[in-house]
């Protein structure tokens, strides 16, 4: 155990992940000459003391340069000579207390952008605030000559950091521009560039008013929501990236001359044998050459209980092989698996919906020809009433300056930093601002049941005839074992005294259960009749959810299971239903299993349907006016995921439907399904209200421009005070009454809470 | 006036140093792990061994 906690829980969500050398060796890359690296992901490190443990264990490893941990991303980076096989970095680390898994680290773009937001932000900063001295003793009086010396130091300034740090949003006014739309950033270019232009040609002719400190200030206010935006969605994919790799890097595979090497999952072809050991997930496509094992698809087809496999049982990518060795041939690539199938589906769905808008685009879309429009009538106005082409441009630039959209840019963003956050400390992660505003529209909700109303380990039925010891004994058994049943018996029993009995040989019967020997006393654990009669060719059954404890041949417990509601599973469904939003389960399991998970829960339910007719079912759904929120885990729900109007996954859920999903929540209950909706209704309440003041400003603001009184200096009041109210505005979303925590629920993200999902 | 000439380079430069410092933090790496900073400043290597911090479990 770690110096901080549970470490041991983890082994329980990521029963596959494993670290052989070949696995690190793949994830490894070369640094400088003999030298490699490889990252991996430390997900219990939360102190000074891990930091120690961690750096000194793998520091001490032979072959190892240098270790170094990552406190805020839970990384540790560890550089090695490469001269023979990798060291044991992931059973070192287990010894010291922490599970540890390979991390892959991408050719890292997310990381650069934000260091690029937080470059233009300090470079926009300081040359706002050097320019606003320079312009603080403009407005206190300075004479012609000090003025103009004042406005040309202001140019000098400016310019450098409006080329710098105005680059992000010209360039993406310009994409936008080309693709003959219009957003946020084209009313803010144009608004910032004409300020500048004016303001310079202004400087030349000893003009009294520049507008420098309006238009650099401007730009440092928007990237300071930028750059809080991007934190948030950095910190929220780093969460969820960081939870587990648990699909399959590589396989070993058999060559025909009977040698083993381990291949990358890539080059897999088909017609290849592959070793396939207990608690590894299947790598491709295949057929059981050899071997008898259990197999749990719960995330690939939503199946709850595990499915025999014997010698032709075909087998699709992804999953777990649960309690003996198999030889699998490989009967398709990569792309043609299950996996790359279910990629396909999610690209033609992508195809099929049509691209979201984003609230602050659409605004822009109305915002920007009323403004540029405006700004226009006052030109024309100015010059018909006056003939004076100087006066009546400056007027409809200080027009495009007033109502530059300062706290329109910042409206939305600052709201959904907010909600992010909130969500955060709730062990939620949303994706990106998007995906709060489909949230708030989403009317219907579609749940899968393995593992999201469901927990995916069952759980033990209390029982009168179960006395303690037998409990004991068959939970010392089962520890041996992957099989579900085995994992809820061991949890069932993690509050008793530990039985007593020291077992001298305990051996896994694939299929039907456990056996082990003490002294002269044989135990079995597994399938009644053959726990009983001890007949190895007993029928093997399915979908049976009891098992039985023998001693001798003689019957000492029965042990009955069923599939475990998530906590607040009830809770939530009727949260929803209060809230007028319809709830369904669509699963891929068999239909009485859904049907009495529904019928507990009081909802309709679709059983059986493949991940195609998940797709069908939510398009109908869509198709007929309602906007859907997705709900699962499973591989098979990942396509629907891209159907749906919103998503959201559970910690658990496999990597590419975590990864596809809009939110994520760490922590078991379910009720984060009803509190992301309702923070994500709030937020969009308060973006509209953001809205309704940006409105208002420009009511009161536009005015005054057109008669000609704005100054640099009332710009600027005017600019800092809007923006201040929409971020203050913004803040309220903070308060708790709007959407009451859990206990405990303050501490920001902590290991806590991702132990907590993984329980 | 004359003032001027030197009093508002002095300015600037203070204020240019000062961004090219955050600029060198930022690419060096300071703020990587701010929360992992905060805490080596208690576990920096001394000459004598450290004891294991109290309240908390051996890891071995």
């Amino acid at each position: 155990m770690g110096c901080c906690g549970p470490g041991a829980e983890l082994a329980l969500l990521a029963p596959g992940v494993r670290g052989t050398g070949e696995e690190v060796l793949l994830a490894s890359r070369i640094v400088t000459d003999g030298v490699r690296q490889t990252d991996l992901s430390v997900p219990t490190v939360h102190c000074g003391a891990c930091i120690r443990t961690i750096e000194k264990a793998l520091g001490e490893l032979a072959g190892v340069e240098s270790a170094r941990v990552n406190l805020s991303t839970r990384r540790a980076t560890v550089r090695w000579r490469c001269d023979g096989a990798p060291p044991p970095f992931i059973e070192t680390l287990r010894q010291a207390g922490f599970e540890s898994h390979l991390f892959d680290v991408e050719p890292d773009n997310g990381h650069g952008e934000l260091s690029e937001l937080i470059r233009a932000l300090a470079v926009a900063g300081f040359a706002a605030s050097n320019i606003m001295l320079l312009s603080v003793s403009i407005w206190s009086g300075a004479d012609a000559e000090t003025r103009d010396l004042f406005h040309w130091l202001s140019a000098i300034i400016a310019l450098p950091a409006l080329a710098y740090s105005g680059r992000i949003f010209f360039r993406s006014a310009w994409q936008a521009l080309r693709h003959r739309r219009t957003n946020m950033d084209v009313p803010i270019s144009i608004g910032v560039l004409l300020a500048f232009g004016m303001s310079l040609y202004d400087t030349t002719q000893h003009g009294p008013y520049a507008y420098f400190d309006a238009s650099i200030s401007l730009l440092f206010f928007l990237l300071i929501g930028r750059t809080l935006d991007h934190m948030m969605r950095e910190r929220a994919r780093l969460a969820v990236k960081g939870l587990a790799q648990l699909a399959a890097r590589g396989a070993r595979v058999e060559q025909a001359d009977g040698k083993q090497v381990y291949l990358p999952v890539s080059e897999i072809q088909t017609g290849m044998t592959i070793m396939l050991a207990a608690g590894e997930r299947v790598p491709v496509d295949a057929t059981v050459t050899k071997g008898t094992s259990e197999l749990d698809a719960s995330l690939v087809s939503g199946e709850q209980t595990p499915v025999p496999a014997i010698v032709g049982t075909l087998l699709r990518a992804g999953t777990l092989n649960l309690t003996g060795p198999l030889t699998i041939v490989a009967t398709a690539t990569p792309d043609n698996s299950f996996l790359g199938e279910m990629v396909r589906m999610m690209e033609a769905a992508e195809q099929g919906r049509s691209a979201y808008r984003r609230i602050a685009d659409r605004a822009a879309g109305l915002y920007a020809p009323i403004v540029h429009l405006t700004a226009l009538c006052a030109l024309i106005g100015w010059l018909l009433a006056t003939g004076d082409i100087h006066r009546a441009l400056t007027i409809a630039i200080a027009v495009l300056i007033i109502t530059c959209p300062c706290a329109l840019g910042l409206a939305v963003p600052m709201v959904q930093v907010v909600a992010a956050r909130r969500l955060f400390e709730n062990g939620i992660m949303v994706k990106d601002g998007g995906a709060l505003e489909r949230l708030a529209e989403i009317d219907t909700v579609v749940f899968d049941k393995t593992g999201t109303l469901t927990l995916s380990l069952p759980r033990l039925i209390a029982s009168d005839g179960m006395d303690q010891e037998a409990i004991g004994i068959a939970a010392a058994l089962a520890s041996h074992s992957r099989h579900p049943y085995s994992r809820a018996l061991v949890e069932a029993a993690a509050g008793f005294a530990p039985s007593r009995i020291v077992f001298n040989e305990v051996s896994e019967h694939p299929g039907f259960g456990l056996e082990a020997r003490s002294g002269v006393m044989s135990y079995r654990l597994g399938r009644p009749e053959w726990a009983l009669a001890g007949l190895a060719d007993a029928r093997r059954m399915s979908g049976d959810k009891s098992v039985l404890l023998s001693k001798n041949g003689s019957r000492l417990a029965d042990f009955r299971f069923e599939d475990f509601l998530r906590a607040d599973a009830s809770k939530a469904v009727s949260e929803l239903k209060h809230a007028g939003i319809p709830v369904q389960v669509v699963s891929g399991d068999r239909e009485d299993a859904v049907a009495e998970i529904a019928r507990q829960l009081g909802i309709p339910y679709f059983a059986a349907v493949l991940p195609a007719g998940k797709i069908a079912h939510i398009t109908a759904l869509e198709a007929s006016g309602r906007k859907v929120l997705m709900v699962g885990d499973g591989l098979n729900d990942t396509p629907a995921f891209v159907a749906a109007h919103a998503s959201m996954a559970p910690a658990t859920a496999a990597d590419i439907g975590r990864n596809a999903a809009d939110l994520v929540f760490l922590r078991e209950s379910l009720s984060a399904v009803p509190q992301a909706i309702s923070v994500a209704r709030n937020a969009r309440w308060l973006v509209r209200q953001n809205f309704a003041l940006a409105i208002a400003y420009n009511l009161v603001a536009v005015p005054v421009a057109i008669m000609g009184y704005v100054t640099p200096l009332v710009a600027a009041v005017a600019m800092s005070a809007s923006s201040m109210l929409v971020v203050a505005n913004a803040l309220r979303l903070g308060s708790p009454r709007k959407i009451v925590p859990r206990a405990g629920a303050d501490a920001p993200l902590s290991a806590k809470a991702v132990m907590e999902a993984a329980e | 006036m004359k003032d001027y000439f030197y009093l508002i380079p002095i300015a600037l430069a203070i204020g240019v140093t000062a961004l090219a410092a955050f600029m060198w933090s930022l690419k060096n790496g300071q703020y990587d792990d701010l929360k992992g900073a905060a805490e080596r400043i208690l576990h920096e290597e001394t000459d004598t061994p450290i004891e294991r911090p109290r309240g908390h479990v051996d890891n071995r």
